[in-house]
């Protein structure tokens, strides 16, 4: 790198800035490339060999707490009657199989294939009926922004943030920020309700608002603030500390300098 | 340290011989200290480097009047940045960049004067410590009775005493003329309600549909699934000319399907709701937020201002927090098409504490 030049035998302190930016860039480029690919993954639902692959899966992968069949033990519910979507989200976001026992499944690096997350989804919903993997028209956007920000603000923004950047619970329950959540998953939330949040199901927010919703977080990802920095749109916790320390900071700073004798 | 009055103030130069020297105190009042603390005047005074090095004193001039014309820049940038950035197209985007430069503009100009100005006084300006003694706030005797003169001539001269009835009854004038202000004022007010009755009541009433915010489509019992959260506003809201979110703030529910043997109902409240239906007031009883962050595992409810929590499965029990009473229920019934309807009104006020809740 640099130290040919200089001939000093060191790095330059920013050859650490270069190579840790280059790092970032590789694997969001990587991620990107690897997120985009698995999406295409097609699994025929109905076909016995879908089923037949995902019910191996799930007693490699799922039984220990789950039980043999699905049935559900005393480490996890009973899974009859989840639906696939539950699965998708489940197991599509890396929250299943779930890390350790805790207020909450922590979101961690997805373990299956999307094929194999579609194969044990199909698995599932083949035990008892229950919400469907939404259809794609539904997910990508294309609706009423407007309609789905007053639904969001109504429904969901009191847990998620009304700028979807996650909020608190309690014991150490959180709702998560919804930023670069894609919109099957954010969906399949709605319809299935995961760990403490609650069902809205299709006769509560009706497909069309669901994909409004989706809509309205999709258009605040693409539309910043437009009032400057965010600071996280936490409100006014993380505005107040920042005024607090850099605000008032400023102010003592200069109030000591005016009142400092000149040397 | 330097301190300043009004009028009249003295100034004693730094190590003048007097300033040592106390008043005298008058014979019989007078402590005499036995060990007292003893002024010990100034510290002696330290030269800046400005005062000592003239480059220094240059260097500082060059430091002052480069922020004055900083100052300049800053202005001319703000009015440049004002139409650069114009933000007639109506996206929220230009009034940013439009807002972010002309503030920055006004920003350098202001605090350059100031920061210069600073700079001028505490590095180049004369620099000598002072003294400012503090006189008696008492007046002159003679300045003292010209004031009462002053006082008695305008009295005397004007017959403001004398001419009692033209006296008082300015007196009069000026105690009624506020009063059009208040009646005006008054006018504003609710005149033929009763904030404790208003308070007391929401739109809620027997057979009153609960229907779904904001479409105002009712809800049919076999709609809500378990585990389910429904914000409900009463039907007829959305229909309202006046008072729409007033309404709205009073009557707003939260409804909830919990497996219904996870419910523990009282006896009397047992017909209160339907198959594990239960509806409760979304107005915290605390200061009145939303409170609607619900916890379907825990049957939780919690208010994201003040982290009151509330037991849905114990008819909303405070179980954490500064609120200090249930929230109050609501009571609902399905009717001949399966559709939920209210029973009544909330049998308790909705929201805070006030002077007559009871």
């Amino acid at each position: 790198m640099t130290s040919s030049k200089r001939r000093t035998g060191r790095r330059s302190p920013l050859a650490t800035v270069a190579l840790l930016a280059l790092g970032l860039v590789f694997t969001g480029g990587a991620y990107a490339a690897f997120s985009t690919g698995t999406a295409q993954a097609e699994v025929d639902a109905t076909s016995q060999q879908t089923i037949e692959e995902g019910k191996k899966l799930f007693q490699a992968n799922c039984a220990t707490c789950h039980g043999l069949d699905g049935e559900g033990a005393e480490a996890g519910p009973s899974l009859i009657g989840v639906g696939a979507a539950a699965v998708d989200f489940q197991v599509g976001t890396g929250r299943m199989p779930m890390q350790m026992q805790g207020p909450q499944a922590e979101q961690k690096p997805v373990q299956f294939t999307d094929e194999q997350t579609k194969q044990l989804a199909y698995y599932v919903a083949s035990l008892g009926p229950g919400p469907d993997i939404p259809a794609d028209h539904l997910v990508n956007g294309g609706g009423d922004a407007a309609n789905g920000a007053e639904l969001f603000r109504i429904n969901c923004a009191m847990c998620h943030n009304v700028a979807g950047a996650g909020g608190a619970l309690t014991e150490g329950k959180y709702a998560p920020a919804l930023n670069d959540v894609s919109g099957v998953h954010i969906y399949e939330a709605m319809v299935t309700g995961p760990q403490n949040m609650p069902v809205f199901n299709d006769l509560n927010i009706t497909p069309e608002d669901k994909r409004d919703i989706i809509t309205y977080l999709q258009y605040i990802q693409d539309n910043r603030s437009p009032g400057g920095f965010e600071l996280g749109s936490l409100g006014p916790v993380s505005e107040g500390l920042f005024i607090w320390i850099f605000g008032l900071g400023a102010i003592v700073a200069i109030t000591v300098w005016i009142t400092a004798k000149s040397n | 340290m330097a301190q300043d009055d009004n009028d009249g103030t003295e100034i004693v130069a730094a190590g003048s011989s007097s300033h040592g020297q106390e008043v005298a105190a008058s014979p019989g009042t007078a402590v005499i200290p036995a060990d007292g603390f003893e002024n010990p005047g100034f510290p002696e005074h330290r030269k800046r480097v400005t005062d000592l090095d003239p480059k220094k004193a240059k260097s500082a001039e060059r430091g002052v009047y480069t922020l004055f014309y900083l100052s300049i820049v800053g202005s001319v940038w703000a009015i440049a940045a004002y139409m650069l950035f114009p933000m007639e197209s109506g996206d929220v985007f230009d009034v940013r960049l439009n807002n972010l430069f002309f503030g920055l503009g006004v920003a350098l100009a202001l605090l350059a004067i100031g920061f210069g100005a600073v700079h001028w006084a505490k590095a180049l300006m004369h620099d000598v410590e002072l003294a400012d003694e503090r006189h008696p706030v008492r007046g002159s005797e003679e300045t003292r009775a010209a004031a009462v003169k002053v006082f008695q001539d305008a009295d005397q001269e004007s017959g403001f005493t004398r001419r009692s009835a033209i006296r008082n009854s300015l007196i009069g004038a000026l105690v009624v003329f506020p009063l059009p202000a208040v009646v005006l004022f008054r006018g504003f007010a609710p005149q033929d309600q009763n904030p404790v009755e208003l308070l007391s009541h929401t739109m809620w009433a027997e057979g009153t549909r609960l229907t779904l915010d904001p479409s105002g489509v009712p809800i049919k019992a076999s709609d809500v699934t378990i585990g389910s959260a429904f914000h409900v506003i009463p039907e007829g809201l959305n229909e309202l000319e006046h008072h729409k979110l007033e309404e709205k703030a009073k009557a707003a529910v939260l409804l909830m399907r919990l497996n219904p043997e996870e419910l523990n109902e009282t006896a009397d409240r047992a017909d209160w709701s339907y198959q594990g239906i239960v509806a409760y007031s979304k107005i915290c009883t605390h200061v009145g937020c939303p409170v609607a962050l619900y916890e379907q595992h825990t049957h939780h409810l919690l208010c994201p201002c003040h982290q009151s929590q509330f037991d849905v499965a114990n008819h909303c029990e405070v179980i954490f927090g500064p609120a200090k009473r249930p929230l109050p229920q609501l009571p609902i019934a399905v009717d001949d098409e399966g559709y939920l309807v209210a029973q009544s009104d909330f049998t308790e006020p909705v929201g805070p504490s006030f002077w007559e809740r009871h």
